[in-house]
């Protein structure tokens, strides 16, 4: 019967002292959607967590320099219902609406789903394609990050001793852009990627694709950002042709186990459908933001 | 007394005349249930309660050489350890009807294992404390010595004779002379109708297929939990959630060599059972701790413990054929059923070979079915028993046999389809009609003839189920405002007492908010069996008529008392007693509301009990529509649409007769499509949870239609029959009819999941 010290913060400074000086296993707690679940499973027993659900810069969601930055513990709920925040980023929000049940999303994180670390994750594929930005902040002061370079593996990350996620950054975004993500479930919700894939692009004046990123989930020990798979569609109007070089990238650069989910071939398969599927809606997006 | 009785639902049966038969007013249990006021089987608590945990084998199969439970019993909080020690051996015999038979010396090894675990999460210990946290560290402390075993999981793996044998002296029954060597198989069963081989020999178009469906568990959301109890006179208390309390009481007790008399069971609220709760659990550990401390125990299980230790229903490796002349004529059918049973005999496998073919008029059949032991949670009842296994196969075959007729595969049903007097493969002729409307009820449908989009289609099956009647009781007694407490041994698990109040206002002419209908424990009414095999509408329901009818006797009796008439010269009309005879005087029809109100002056209370054993159950029938959508690149299937046509006898509680039938296809449609147990090579569950044991959700689904076919029940004073079950069976040959419709390419291996379906796809473009 091991004791657990539990700590709710209201600054960074102070969360970051928590973490640093623990003795044992410490843990960030958000929403606790994936802590409480594997702790009562017996699968994690941390000795110290550490709530940062009070700390204000966690939390809110706002403007900054054109853009957005929201707090790595802002639930998923508010995030899909700020208006403004949906309409500049769909694909981000459509993904974060895929993570669990609206009952979920009301305690679920962004960054509690990044830092998780399932391949699996909805949101981080979607984050990667969107180019945002991870605050991360230590006892040695505060680094942005990009987000495909914080999960390392399945339930691992980059993060050092006493680090955390503050908050995301996703820039400005030009005119005729356009982001999205689709998943593959076997169930419509209450369901685990099988496979994963998030698309975000720039179209210029005549509707080639000057920029592009794309981003696989679940097909890999983390997520994966395919710049070869984005080289497919950059320079291209989206066509037919690209997208079926997009989709051949995509496949090739899969590498999935095979497990309760899916199978190797299937994910390797899906992956490029999804894919192309994605770009089409991204590529629809983008035409409407002209 | 033989008062003279209208019965308003006597001969000629016209709905007209019914009252509050096919209403659907609310549940009495509805606001608790959704207020959170009702109490389910974990809500009970009592002072000075522990709690009781049980540790699980990690193995798939391993002897067990010994367990020290000394560091454990010795930790402070912990008031009692039981292992398999703490149960009487019982007698190897299988008791009961053969398609249900039980053994007790199985039971007994199933709650607790004795010289070996059979699978992974069976029990091997359980412990009583004063915390839940105790009652975990305290099973970390038990040291239990395992041999390692190589295990079987799959049907056909473990009927192979180098198979690892969990039994290493079990003969296999139903075959003559018997075998000499021990085996997995634990029962041959074989029917035989005609002659099949002449049979066959007469057919113009055989088709012949192999199947394999997973075992799929029945899903309730409510996980197994009690409380039990010991006074100081040896008797036992228990509060518990199961489809039937009495038989909680009668394994419980022989599993504690008790009286019967001795144990008392109180029926929870319950979440769900589908079969899955008619056999017992953690009822005797918590009994067994109890008794050994003398405090009150609660157990319940984790939804991983319900995945990894209660019974799926089977799965399965089938092969069936069957012939018809050019006509559409059928002349033979020939099917092979091998089921798992998990870790103990006793699959529905029997169930499955007679239910398979017996919507069609056949006149050669054979069917033979396996019962198979391997290192799975032993099987339990799961809607329809058996039934939807058989029919996946039979009537994909149908399916395919109308196509290669070029028939429509409903004409083609129609054209043979059983009625009374048709012989079933297990001899008795069927005694009702029903199905034939049910084929007739979707022809006639608007969806039948329905235009589909690209890569879509539709898929037509049908079913067939038993339904029991048997063993219940009810008392119906007067309260003195005139309202009126009906009591059954049905728990309630599917709407039934709102259904059993509507059959008591029905027959004694008042109003439905008049009668309050309970669930008693087994310490109040008589014996009435599970709340199973879609018997309990039925049966509980004539008790409760019959009950009914003595109480109108009875009424009718005080009534002439007061009118100073004799017994015989007063009826019962409109909850009213009346003067037979109108020269019998200018009295005013007396409410049963004044009778109850002089009841003191006339007698006494008025009440009475029924209990009956009922006979008479007429089987159900269902036909069912699927139209899907299939994603050409990823394999996932969309249920569009899905209509099930059944017979329903009459409805008693409109409503819920529809919720039962949509809640069948959804079952269905989620066994077709994603259910399924996922293993590693040491034979652990690798998906015991819901995230991904993929039952459906609300937005995989279409609204299920429902069509209520009403041919009656002549043996039910209303015409029942039971709903709860046959709707279930048709579905997933359904779902795979329409597969193979939309995709040209015919799925034989449950679930259809997209890697699946994707294949199929690929390997129709090669």
């Amino acid at each position: 019967m091991s004791e657990i010290r539990y700590e709710s913060p209201k600054t960074l400074k102070a969360a970051v002292a928590l973490l640093a000086g623990a003795s044992g296993q410490a843990r960030v707690l958000a929403g606790g959607t994936d802590l409480l679940i594997q702790m009562r499973a017996g699968r994690v027993s941390p000795g110290l967590l550490v709530d940062v659900k009070g700390i204000a810069e966690m939390t809110a969601i706002v403007a900054e320099k054109g853009g957005f930055r929201f707090g790595a513990a802002a639930t998923c709920m508010e995030l899909v219902e700020h208006a403004a925040f949906a309409q500049a980023w769909p694909g981000v929000t459509d993904a974060v609406k895929l993570i669990g049940s609206v009952q979920v999303k009301g305690r679920a994180s962004v960054g509690g789903n990044l830092c998780n670390a399932s391949p699996a994750a909805d949101s981080v594929p979607a984050l990667i394609a969107a180019g945002a930005l991870a605050r991360i902040v230590g006892p040695r002061g505060k680094r942005d990050v990009n987000v495909e370079d914080i999960p390392t593996g399945p339930g691992k990350t980059s993060l050092a001793e006493g680090e955390l996620v503050a908050s995301f950054f996703l820039p400005r975004r030009p005119a005729r852009s356009g982001d999205a993500y689709l998943r593959f479930t076997p169930r419509t919700e209450m369901d685990i990627a099988v496979v994963g894939a998030g698309v975000n692009l720039t179209l210029d004046a005549k509707g080639v694709c000057k920029q592009a990123r794309v981003s696989l989930g679940a097909v890999a020990e983390r997520a994966l950002l395919v710049p070869e798979a984005a080289a497919a569609l950059i320079g291209s109007k989206v066509d037919e042709a690209a997208l079926q070089r997009l989709a051949a990238a995509v496949s090739a650069a899969c590498r999935p186990i095979a497990d309760k989910r899916g199978t190797i071939e299937f994910r390797i398969e899906v992956a490029g459908v999804l894919a192309r599927r994605a770009a089409g809606i991204a590529l629809e997006r983008a035409r409407g933001n002209s | 007394m033989d008062a003279k009785v209208i019965k308003p639902e006597a001969e000629g049966r016209d709905d007209n005349a019914l009252k509050i038969v096919g209403t659907s007013p609310v549940r009495p249990d509805g606001v608790p249930k959704v207020t959170g006021l009702a109490r389910y089987g974990a809500d009970f608590a009592l002072p000075g309660m522990l709690w009781g945990a049980i540790l699980r084998s990690p193995h798939a199969h391993a002897r067990i050489r010994a367990i020290d439970t000394s560091k454990a019993g010795s930790l402070t909080g912990v008031k009692a350890v039981i292992t398999s020690a703490d149960f009487p051996e019982q007698k190897y015999e299988f008791v009961g009807p053969e398609r249900v038979a039980i053994n007790f010396w199985h039971m007994t090894r199933n709650v607790m294992a004795r010289e070996k675990v059979l699978y992974e999460g069976h029990a091997v210990a359980a412990v009583a404390a004063t915390s839940k946290a105790i009652a975990e560290a305290a099973l970390r402390l038990i040291e239990v010595d395992y041999e390692p075993l190589p295990h079987v999981i799959d049907v056909d793996a473990a009927m192979q004779p180098d198979a690892p044998l969990l039994f290493e002296d079990m003969i296999t029954r139903g075959v003559e002379p018997p075998p000499k060597n021990a085996s997995n198989i634990s029962k041959r069963t074989e029917l035989n109708l005609g002659d099949v081989d002449a049979g066959f020999a007469a057919a113009d178009e055989i088709v012949e297929m192999s199947f394999k469906t997973a075992p799929v568990h029945q899903g309730y959301i409510e996980p197994h939990a009690c409380l039990a109890r010991f006074d100081a006179k040896g008797q036992g208390e228990i509060w518990a959630a199961s489809q039937g309390h009495f038989v909680v009481r009668a394994f419980t007790a022989r599993l504690l060599n008790m009286n019967i008399g001795d144990v008392l069971v109180h029926p929870a609220e319950i979440g769900g059972g589908f079969g899955g709760k008619t056999v017992i659990y953690v009822e005797p550990l918590a009994a067994a701790l109890s008794r050994k401390c003398g405090h009150p125990v609660k157990i319940m299980m984790s939804r991983e413990d319900v995945f990894k230790s209660t019974g799926p229903t089977s799965g399965s490796s089938m092969t069936v054929k069957i012939g018809a002349r050019k006509d559409g004529t059928l002349v033979a059918a020939d099917g092979l059923f091998k089921f798992q049973a998990g870790a103990f005999p006793g699959s529905p496998v029997m169930n499955a070979t007679m239910c398979g073919f017996a919507p069609y008029n056949i006149p050669n059949v054979r069917s033979v079915g396996y019962d198979v032991v391997c290192n799975r949670p032993k099987s339990a009842a799961y809607r329809a028993p058996g039934s939807p296994i058989s029919a996946f196969a039979v009537e994909s075959v149908m399916d395919a046999l109308a196509a290669k007729l070029g028939m429509d595969p409903l004409k083609f049903r129609l054209m043979n389809a059983c009625k009374t007097g048709t012989p079933t493969a297990w001899g008795p002729k069927h005694a009702h009609d029903g199905y034939a409307e049910t084929v007739k009820a979707l022809l006639a449908h608007p969806a039948y003839a329905a235009p589909l989009g690209k890569n879509q289609g539709r898929g037509f099956a049908s079913g067939f189920w038993f339904n029991n009647g048997g063993e219940s009781s009810a008392t119906v007694h007067v309260n003195e405002d005139g309202t009126v407490v009906v009591a059954t041994g049905s728990m309630d698990i599917g709407g039934s007492r709102a259904s059993m109040a509507i059959m008591a206002a029905e027959t004694l002419g008042i109003a439905y908010d008049d009668v309050r209908a309970i669930v008693a424990d087994t310490a109040s009414i008589g014996y009435t069996h599970v709340t199973g095999g879609s018997r309990v509408t039925f049966a509980t329901g004539i008790a409760v008529v019959e009950a009914c009818r003595k109480v109108i006797a009875e009424l009718c009796a005080r009534a002439a008392m007061i009118w100073k008439l004799e017994p015989g010269e007063v009826i019962w009309e409109n909850g009213c007693a009346r003067p037979a005879d109108a020269a019998a005087g200018k009295l005013e029809p007396m409410p049963l509301k004044a009778i109850a109100a002089k009841r003191a002056l006339t007698g006494g209370p008025i009440g009475a009990e029924a209990s009956v054993n009922a006979g008479g159950a007429a089987p159900g029938f269902a036909t069912e529509l699927c139209d899907v959508e299939v994603d050409p690149e990823t394999g996932g299937v969309k249920i569009l649409r899905f209509i099930v046509a059944q017979d329903v006898g009459r409805a008693i509680h409109r409503s819920y007769v529809e919720g039962q039938m949509e809640g069948g296809a959804v079952q269905g449609i989620g066994w077709a499509l994603n259910e399924e147990y996922i293993y590693d090579d040491a034979g652990r569950l690798l998906n015991a949870g819901f995230l991904d044991y993929r039952i459906p959700v609300a937005s995989d689904l279409p609204m299920i239609e429902t069509v209520l076919v009403e041919v009656p029940n002549p043996n039910h004073p209303y015409g029942a029959k039971g709903v709860g079950e046959v709707n279930i069976v048709p579905a997933m040959a359904a779902v795979a009819n329409a597969i193979n419709n939309a995709i040209g390419r015919r799925l034989t291996e449950l679930p259809m999941s997209p890697p699946k379906v994707l294949a199929a796809i690929h390997s129709g473009q090669k």
